[in-house]
């Protein structure tokens, strides 16, 4: 445990609270504005100190603080990063500036509140993917959904209410039932263990009998399964997208998704590996459902920000089948494949809301031969485009390769399956952006749309960058994961050796120590 | 890095191979970043420039390679890593070999050759710049494809000149049918990239790798791999690929190779995915030239003749490709017999004459198919770029003579050979040339092709006659077809009657274009000396040396082994003996074993069996082989000049009827149309398949997306339960809220109660 004398984690995460305090005292909306972009632009900075330090050869936790918090319940404040986490936090940084300079103009009402809420929505993410305590981790994961409610319900389209609601009580089903299990975890852990903690370094050594761990699986499952969205539980988020202010969607694409997936990672896999195993089967089936499903149903969207709303359904599937293909190559190409998302999604999600600011609507058949109009908005549009289709030399191929590559070994017949989603993908894509971009200019009210500014540019420049780098250099993105991910499935496989051994009628296990370092070898 | 292995290989020029795509990338980004800046003769130029780099380095490489022994000619550059993940690591890196020598000769080569005539034929278009940038990205993917060190980067290549194609038809695209073509030859070929990505899927699990070089090796030795299937069993790589698969019980290897060819026909648009290049010649005529004619239309073939010793392995697969390659050679054939946009007659061409691509690499003539692919480049370009010139020319003197007749439409042209003489002759060479007219290049591939089809390796019989007489009757036909339809566009553009609009005057075209097609006539009538048959040094002339067959000769003699001692793999059926055996590692073993009994011979269980069964089997096959090859090659040869000259014949046959019927007697043509009827129509309407598809496969799929998916499971049966619940729950709290009287005393009374018969629990 390598304790660091500067807390930056707490610094990262608790940056953005203090960013939003300020901007509630400010008196003029534009100030708040102006501190909000300084704020992520301080909390990026402490984000990218973290690369500077991390030692991507360790497959422990880096840079932990732990302080008791209430001792008698073993909770405690823990926060650490590894290979699992290490993207994600700079992702979220990175995409939260690029929302507060993307909503620049487009928000004109109750700015404050605005972008009080857009930084308390960041520290909730980054709470998420930094706590090491399973109570704290559930505080952040409820605090985070109220700013985005309030995103959605104040800042959002026609039907923002129903959008809101519809978010909020899908996602609440599924916390209520992890809240449930987190507590019989905590329980059964003590029960075992003899002591009473919520730190995941201390759960995660249980092994819990075959039917706990189904039914365990199973409550965590549909939390975090409602988050990615997977099929079927993915009907919250079209609404949810098409309602939100820009920055809302593009967070919600980029960062709030993975949450879903995080969480499988983080705590479902690890906590319960028999249960991960015995569901595999229903889970990739599904996710390969939702591959072919949310690639056909957005190839016949009108508005065009269901339509990628729909892709996210159809790219989310394609995480979850590397997740629990269960291997390396299936498990680090989900993980990126989470981060392309989150550039090119994001990007496109930006590019919809440039769009709609200019011509206030998202009817695809509204556009058409943009093109000429707008070449530089062509140009970004065709690459993220492109990103998303899963061109070799641009990010998301990467992810798919990996991960078609790592489910290959796990079912060839659901990986030919999931395979036709290149085939679907460009497809929706390709036609979407034929409407959108070519053919002559039949709307009169395209004919004089302006390009796009230099505010713009900058909001779209680091995305592409990402999108060209993952794409031709995938090295400094995938280094950081190897050791944690090879820790994780020696783990897991020792933990389903376990499982399996474990005598009848036994209440469960604490592995020590050793035996999991022992798997280290 | 580099630096390494710049000291590994003391300097050499080959080591400095990778540099050959980044030239046109350079122009990419110079062009696509500061484009705007510089003055439209500097983008031009820089990227015709970039791409002379390409070709003068490339020439300098072969050249190179020439001069080192031939059992070392093939260098291999690593230049850095692209993607890591567990085991599976893959570089970015160059693999040059004769094979890719040759692709990139013809890639550069022609590619400058195209650039150089855009000069002249998109001068006046706005999109100047952004012609020429996505130009020198083609050639920059195109190169890639080519040098691939890997199938992994082969793919990389492989979708890039997807997306150039994609851009390029798409270039004009205010057009709707420009749009509407990018982005069916994009969709199209996806589907091909579907088999193409399960077929790399597929040999990475067995292989543990997509390195040519460690794919070839493994091959060559037979090592031991432990591929997917079957738990961790370790078996000789050979083994492995003959596992039965639930597909027929086809061998493994036929499927892998299946699903790669599928990814073939999507990028060299055969039958069932060639619907795309056709309507690709909404691009401007140099991309149809560079991309949909000499270059990348070939990358399918490429794959194969890369691929060749794996395709070899397996027999069926063979046969599908041959036999694929026939069809759509005959069948893209027939479609141009009829068609009067010249354009179209030339696209369909191309599909026709890739088909015999795939011929001859399905009857295991890979190297032949390989001359085929250059000599059409060059005759192929040199064609479009004549009908360029044409169509320009036309442009520009029916829109002076305020016409709104279609430039590309041969009914409104004739008798222009008189304007234009340059492309009138080169023309006529090209034309020459790919109707196998005797002593250009296109004779001496086709003719080639042709008797390797005749003797092909399969032992399948077609109403008694064996499948290599039908392929060679069908190429054969399709050989007179190519000779009609070619003098039919000759005839009807160049010669008879002048049918232009009136006040139209076409005239010759700009240096940069007409140099363009002098370079290339030359090309394409002196190309094919490189590789002329060995019959006809036996009629006592010798040329060429046959140098392109030697030169290819060890990138392709390990199939050529495979495919003459008849190595193809059977079928094993894995999986019975693996219940039996029940352990994994001994089970490859006695799979082998088993494979072994049939020969006869039983008791050794060994992982070294399976190649003991091989080796032993080829020795029987090579005995046999032999034997009948020294008793028929005397009457081959006797053979082979009566099939050639039949050949000729054909050929000749096919430009005269032409000329009859489209210049000496014009009417008769018109008599015929009418007396085919109905057949004239199916084959104007391109046998009705852009059609058929739509039907069976676009609208049901979207009417299926939008109408059952979306609008009733998403909308209705989804959201109506989650609705419904919403609905239940405030259907039940309404009545649940009357409970909550807001009268403390009630709640009062509810707590005590609660506490009594908690108490009550307790005390009883």
């Amino acid at each position: 445990m390598d304790q660091v004398q500067f807390p930056i984690l707490s610094f990262i995460v608790f940056s953005p609270l203090v960013g939003a305090a300020l901007c509630l005292l400010c008196k003029k909306g534009e100030t708040a504005r102006m501190t909000a972009l300084l704020t992520s632009i301080v909390n990026l900075a402490f984000c990218l100190l973290i690369p500077l330090k991390f030692d991507p050869l360790s497959a422990a936790f880096q840079f932990q603080e732990k302080k008791e918090w209430i001792a008698s319940l073993g909770i405690s404040y823990h926060l650490g990063i590894d290979g699992i986490s290490y993207l994600l936090v700079l992702l979220t940084s990175i995409i939260t500036l690029v929302c507060v300079l993307s909503s620049w103009n487009y928000i004109q009402k109750k700015l404050k509140e605005y972008y009080m809420f857009m930084l308390l929505l960041e520290v909730g993410m980054l709470g998420v993917f930094l706590s090491m305590d399973l109570f704290l981790f559930y505080i952040f994961w409820e605090a985070m959904l109220i700013p985005m409610y309030f995103l959605i319900g104040i800042w959002g389209g026609e039907r923002r209410v129903y959008a809101a609601v519809k978010f909020f009580i899908y996602t609440m089903v599924g916390s209520v039932l992890m809240l449930v299990a987190i507590l019989a975890l905590f329980f059964i852990h003590k029960e075992v263990a003899g002591f009473a903690s919520f730190d995941i370094m201390d759960v995660m050594k249980i092994v819990l009998p075959a039917k706990v761990q189904i039914w365990m699986f199973a409550a965590f499952a549909l939390a975090f399964a409602i988050k990615v969205p997977m099929f079927p539980f993915h009907t919250w988020l079209p609404d949810a997208h098409v309602e939100a202010p820009t920055a809302g969607s593009v967070i919600l694409a980029g960062v709030l998704l993975k949450m879903g997936t995080y969480g499988f990672l983080r705590f479902t896999m690890p906590l319960f590996p028999y249960a991960a195993r015995y569901f595999s089967p229903l889970i990739c089936t599904l996710a390969v459902i939702g591959i072919i499903y949310g690639a056909l149903v957005a190839m016949v969207q009108v508005d065009v920000k269901k339509l990628v709303a729909y892709s996210s359904v159809s790219h989310l599937g394609f995480v979850m089948l590397g997740l629990f293909a269960l291997n390396m190559q299936g498990i680090e190409g989900g993980m990126i494949q989470m981060i392309n998302h989150g550039f090119s999604t994001g990007a496109l999600f930006l590019i919809v809301g440039m769009l709609y600011e200019r011509r206030h609507t998202r009817l695809i058949s509204e556009f058409g031969g943009l093109a000429k109009v707008m070449p530089v908005l062509f140009t970004f549009f065709l690459i993220t485009t492109l990103s998303s289709i899963g061109l070799p030399g641009l990010n998301g191929f990467v992810g798919e390769f990996l991960i078609l590559v790592g489910s290959w070994q796990n079912n060839i017949y659901l990986t030919m399956l999931a395979a036709t989603g290149v085939i679907l993908a460009a497809i929706y894509m390709l036609w979407m952006f034929q409407r959108m971009m070519f053919g002559e200019v039949k709307n009169p009210k395209n004919k004089n749309l302006k390009d796009l500014s230099l505010r713009e540019i900058i909001v779209l420049l680091p995305m592409m960058l990402f999108i060209f780098w993952i794409g031709i250099y995938s090295q400094p993105f995938m280094r950081p994961m190897d050791a944690t991910v090879e820790n994780f499935i020696k783990n897991f496989n020792v933990k389903y050796k376990a499982t399996v051994e474990l005598p009848e009628g036994s209440t469960g296990l604490i592995l020590d120590e050793s035996d999991l370092e022992l798997s280290e070898e | 890095m580099v630096n390494e292995l710049q000291e590994a290989a003391q300097n050499t020029i080959t080591q400095w191979a990778w540099l050959i795509p980044l030239f046109p990338l350079a122009g990419v980004l110079i062009n696509g970043f500061f484009g705007k800046k510089l003055s439209k003769t500097t983008v031009g130029l820089l990227a015709c420039f970039t791409v002379l780099c390409s070709f003068l380095l490339s020439i300098a490489c072969v050249a190179q390679l020439a001069g080192m022994p031939v059992d070392a000619r093939r260098v291999i550059v690593d230049v850095f890593p692209w993607i890591a993940a567990g085991t599976t690591k893959i570089m970015f890196g160059i693999m040059l070999d004769p094979l890719s020598s040759v692709m990139i000769l013809v890639v550069s080569g022609v590619g400058f050759i195209i650039h150089v005539y855009s000069l002249g034929y998109i001068e006046n278009d706005p999109g100047y710049k952004r012609f020429f940038t996505y130009l020198n990205l083609f050639t920059f993917s195109m190169l890639v494809l080519v040098l691939a060190n890997s199938l992994a980067l082969l793919f990389v290549g492989w979708e890039l000149v997807g997306l150039c194609s994609y851009l390029l038809i798409g270039f004009w695209y205010h057009k709707d049918s420009a749009a509407d073509a990018g982005k069916k030859a994009f969709i199209v070929n996806r589907v091909g990239d579907f088999g193409f990505l399960l077929g790399m899927l597929a040999i990475f699990w067995i292989f543990g790798s997509l390195n040519f070089k460690d794919i070839f090796h493994t091959l060559e030795i037979n090592a031991a791999v432990t591929p997917w299937f079957m738990g961790a069993g370790t078996m000789p790589v050979k083994t492995a690929l003959s596992a039965a698969t639930p597909i027929l019980g086809l061998p493994l290897v036929t499927i892998i190779t299946l699903a790669l060819f599928l990814g073939a026909t999507g990028k060299s648009a055969q039958i069932p995915l060639y619907v795309w290049l056709p309507d690709a010649m909404e691009g401007p005529t140099p991309v149809s030239a560079l991309i949909h004619a000499a270059t990348m239309v070939t990358a399918g073939v490429y794959m194969v003749a890369r691929l060749s010793m794996l395709f070899a392995l397996s027999s069926t697969t063979m046969m599908v490709v041959a036999i694929v390659g026939a069809a759509t050679a005959i069948f893209a054939a027939t479609i141009g017999l009829v068609q009067n946009d010249i354009k179209r007659v030339l696209a369909y061409s191309t599909v026709s004459q890739l088909g015999y691509m795939f011929l001859a690499c399905g009857v295991g003539a890979f190297s032949v198919g390989v001359f085929h692919l250059m000599t059409h480049a060059f005759f192929k370009a040199l064609l479009f770029l004549c009908y360029g010139a044409v169509i320009h020319s036309c442009e520009h003197a029916f829109h002076d003579a305020g016409s709104h007749a279609d430039p590309q439409d041969m009914r409104n042209m004739g008798g222009l050979w008189k304007y234009m003489k340059i492309t009138w002759f080169t023309f006529l060479i090209g034309s020459m040339a790919i109707a196998g007219v005797p002593g250009l290049s296109g004779f001496f591939s086709k003719d080639e092709i042709l008797w390797k089809a005749f003797n092909a390796p399969f032992s399948l019989t077609i109403g008694g006659f064996p499948l290599g007489s039908i392929l060679w009757a069908v190429g054969a036909l399709a050989a007179v077809m190519t000779a009609f339809y070619m003098f039919r566009l000759i005839f009807m553009t160049f010669h008879g009657k002048e049918r232009l609009p009136q006040n139209a005057h076409p005239h010759e075209s700009p240096p940069a274009m007409t140099i363009a097609l002098i370079v290339l006539a030359f090309a394409a009538t002196v190309g094919g000396y490189v590789g002329v048959p060995h019959v006809i040094k036996d009629m006592g002339i010798n040329v060429g040396n046959e140098s392109f067959y030697k030169w290819l000769e060890p990138v392709f003699e390990p199939a050529q082994t495979i495919i003459a001692e008849g190595g193809a793999l059977e079928a094993i059926d894995f999986s019975n003996g693996g219940e039996e055996v029940g352990v994994q590692n001994t089970l490859a073993a006695g799979i082998t074993g088993l494979n072994f009994a049939k020969h006869g011979q039983e008791g050794i269980i060994t992982p070294e069996a399976g190649n003991v069964a091989v080796a032993h089997r080829e020795s029987e096959n090579e005995a046999a082989a032999t034997h009948s090859e020294k008793q028929s090659a005397h009457e081959n040869v006797a053979l082979e000049k009566k099939l050639m000259n039949i050949s000729i014949v054909l050929a000749l046959l096919g430009i005269f009827v032409a000329f009859i019927m489209y210049n000496r007697n014009p009417q008769i043509h018109h008599d015929i149309r009418e007396g085919l009827g109905v057949i004239h129509t199916v084959l104007l309407n391109k046998y009705y398949v852009d059609e058929i598809y739509y039907y069976t496969i676009v609208l049901p799929g979207r009417v299926f997306s939008e109408f059952f998916l979306w609008k009733f499971f998403d909308v209705c049966i989804i959201d109506g339960i989650v609705n419904g619940v919403a609905l239940l729950v405030r259907g039940v709290s309404a009545v649940v809220r009357r409970i909550q009287t807001g009268v403390v005393m009630n709640y009062a009374l509810v707590i005590v109660i609660g506490i009594l018969a908690i108490l009550a629990y307790y005390i009883f």
